[in-house]
């Protein structure tokens, strides 16, 4: 069984995000770039698969710059076997997205795709969900343990009210929550065997998907500074602000 | 010319800085505040080292090692250097000087010692002999095949979790025109082997939970098998493979200085001050100025004396250079850092106060300032005569 595995490259989290002075987007240069973390999740859990012996092959797959194929070397390191890279220079919209990589898939044929629940930048939690509208294939969404049977597999799911668990015929997508898995360090032989291991490179061209966006972003703000907060002396006056001051009940 | 990371660089820097900031960074407090790395902790960051196959990475692939070239375990190391070294001693880099190792002793001590079952620690320092190692009077005697080693060592790094001791100890003396000059041989000692004691060291200011230890010898009786190298040989088998580790000194100060001057350079945007950030002030201003100078012209000294190393090229000097510039700048910087913190940068509540007692040490170990400087001047000017 193939495994696909769609990585995106982020600013890393631990940077603090600055807005551009001419609000049209996030500063981006010189800040340090990483693997979208919920990819990381989606990355180990393919992995996992492949040394349980369930899975024979795990692709990983990234969409964007030149770039990219940094991010998609890191998930060599990590222990996937080969990469996809889809070679685009402007902004990729979930749609975009979902379409090149059911372009990618049609090639492939995987049986499975586990992609992470968001992206830490736009925190969209969009693409899996149009990736399996777009195919016809059933989806798991938010997955913190996934079980694999015969031509099926068994997700359990991080819902408001608790877990829910679904079973689901393969081909799937699943999506990956945080507490499916810790993601491994790259080690340090398949650091060195990961600039070996092949990378495909497309353009959206080749896969027939026009990237254009379809939104336009007119401006981006940051968020409003949190206000000080004050220490009330009882219940009976954090009742009164409430209703005078928040306005909330 | 090419002044840039390649690409499996670049993933070995960006896995050792996260796994010094998971697995490090949040056990330092503990360690500051008990001077003791608990075993199960020690264990745990020596176990998940192995598992992700960097343990003992600047040994050669053949004998199980990472297979690091000098340029590339340096990037290791300076990342290492971030973390308190207490920690960082178990993510397993075993001496180079094993590489000596023949034949049973392959099996004893260099396969274990690579596979992070036994660790090791190297003694040469004597409470009369420090920078003038030959003047050890530590020493073994022939009796009957065997040797019977007397007299003690002090400052012995990483001996209290050490297995086995690589000890430098006389072994004769010869006479030269310039006086008596004593042969050396180098020593396998086991823990516990009868006649040897490792005991408590002194408390330092730097470092604190990486012990240094007292050895002491008392008839302790060894055979020939456990000589490294040949008898006589200690300081060809010193000189061929202690030689790099200044490099050692000089990129983890490069590591560490970076991290401490991260959060200068941060506190002095945040920090207010005469209703303005204290980094708009020229006089603090100008410091991060010189002390990001210092940091990247040490960083630079440094890789390149690595890089020397692996092209075969000499780099004695170099490398001595990279350790005096290294050792001394990671002194200014935080220093400097500390300054920039006020008040607050002297409390443990900040880890400022802990890099500024740490960077003491790296001025002294591995070979003083001192000696570094009579090293660079005797290779300039000995060609001359002079
Ligand atoms: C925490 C710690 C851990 C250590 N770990 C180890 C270890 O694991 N194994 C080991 O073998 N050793 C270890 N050492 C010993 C270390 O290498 C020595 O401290 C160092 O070589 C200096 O020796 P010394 O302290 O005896 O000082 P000395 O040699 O007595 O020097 C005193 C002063 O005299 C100066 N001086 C000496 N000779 C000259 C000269 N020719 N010209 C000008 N100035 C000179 C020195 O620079 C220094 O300023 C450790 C030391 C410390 C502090
Ligand atoms: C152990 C200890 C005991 C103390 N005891 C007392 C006490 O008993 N009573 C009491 O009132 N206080 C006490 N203090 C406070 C002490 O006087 C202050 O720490 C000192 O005035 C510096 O203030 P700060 O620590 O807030 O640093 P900050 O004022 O925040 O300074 C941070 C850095 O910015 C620099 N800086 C600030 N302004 C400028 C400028 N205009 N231009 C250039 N650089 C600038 C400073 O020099 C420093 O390097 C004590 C402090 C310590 C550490």
């Amino acid at each position: 069984m193939k495994v696909l595995v769609p990585v995106k490259r982020v600013i890393d989290y631990n940077v603090k995000v600055r807005v551009k002075a001419d609000q049209t987007g996030v500063e981006l240069a010189n800040v340090k770039m990483s693997m979208n973390p919920f990819d990381e999740i989606s990355v180990e859990e393919a992995i996992r698969l492949k040394e349980a012996g369930t899975a024979t092959e795990v692709i990983a797959v990234s969409l964007g710059a030149q770039q990219c194929q940094e991010t998609i070397r890191t998930a060599l390191a990590m222990g996937a076997d080969r990469g996809i890279h889809v070679l685009h220079d402007g902004d990729l919209e979930p749609l975009a997205v979902a379409k090149m990589l059911k372009a990618v898939v049609d090639k492939e044929q995987p049986e499975l795709v586990i992609l992470g629940k968001q992206a830490i930048d736009d925190d969209a939690n969009q693409t899996g969900q149009m990736l399996a509208a777009l195919l016809g294939w059933g989806q798991a969404t938010f997955a913190s343990k996934i079980e694999m049977g015969a031509g099926e597999a068994k997700v359990t799911r991080e819902i408001d009210g608790g877990l829910e668990t679904i079973s689901l015929k393969l081909p799937a997508i699943v999506t990956t929550d945080l507490r499916l898995n810790e993601p491994r360090y790259a080690s340090l032989p398949n650091i060195m065997k990961a600039k070996k291991k092949p990378i495909d490179q497309f353009s959206p061209a080749d896969l027939g998907v026009d990237p254009a966006p379809r939104l336009e972003t007119l401006k981006v703000e940051e968020p409003a500074k949190r206000e000080a907060g004050v220490t009330v002396a009882d219940v009976a006056e954090l009742v009164s602000k409430l209703r005078t001051e928040a306005k909330v009940i | 010319m090419h002044f840039g990371l390649s690409e499996e660089q670049e993933m070995i820097v960006s896995t050792v800085r996260d796994f010094v900031e998971t697995e490090i960074y949040p056990h330092e407090a503990e360690v500051e505040r008990t001077g003791e790395v608990r075993p199960e902790l020690a264990e745990a960051i020596k176990q998940k080292c192995l598992d992700i196959g960097f343990y003992a990475s600047n040994f050669p692939e053949e004998v199980g090692g990472g297979g690091l070239n000098h340029l590339d375990f340096a990037l290791v190391e300076r990342e290492l250097g971030r973390g308190s070294m207490a920690l960082t001693h178990f993510f397993g880099r075993p001496q180079n000087i094993l590489m000596a190792c023949k034949g049973d002793q392959i099996e004893r001590y260099l396969t274990p010692a690579v596979k992070g079952e036994r660790m090791d620690a190297l003694a040469m320092t004597e409470p009369g002999a420090g920078s003038d190692v030959r003047g050890m009077t530590c020493s073994a005697k022939r009796d009957g095949g065997d040797w019977v080693l007397n007299g003690s060592k002090h400052f012995i790094s990483g001996a209290d979790h050490a297995d086995f001791i690589i000890v430098f100890v006389a072994t004769g003396e010869d006479d030269t025109p310039r006086g008596p000059k004593k042969r050396i041989t180098t020593f396998l000692v086991d823990r516990g082997t009868p006649g040897f004691t490792i005991r408590d060291g002194y408390k330092s200011v730097s470092h604190r939970g990486y012990k240094n230890m007292i050895l002491e010898f008392d008839d302790c009786r060894l055979p020939d098998a456990q000589v490294l190298g040949e008898v006589d040989g200690g300081f060809e088998v010193m000189n061929e493979w202690l030689y790099a580790t200044r490099i050692t000194v000089a990129t983890m100060a490069v590591g560490r200085a970076r991290r401490c001057f991260d959060m200068g350079l941060a506190y002095a945007a945040e920090r207010k001050q005469f209703g303005q950030a204290i980094g708009k002030f020229q006089g603090i201003s100008f410091q991060l100025a010189d002390m990001i100078t210092e940091i990247d012209a040490a960083d630079w000294l440094t890789l390149a004396s690595a890089w020397r190393l692996d092209q075969g090229l000499p780099a004695n000097r170099e490398i001595a250079s990279a350790k005096v510039y290294a050792s001394e700048m990671l002194a200014r910087v935080t220093d400097a850092t500390l300054q920039i913190y006020g008040g607050m940068g002297l409390m443990d509540d900040f880890p400022i106060e802990r890099f500024w007692r740490d960077a003491r040490v790296e001025r002294i170990w591995d070979g003083t300032s001192e000696i570094q400087r009579h090293i660079i001047s005797r290779e300039l000017l000995r060609p001359l005569g002079a």
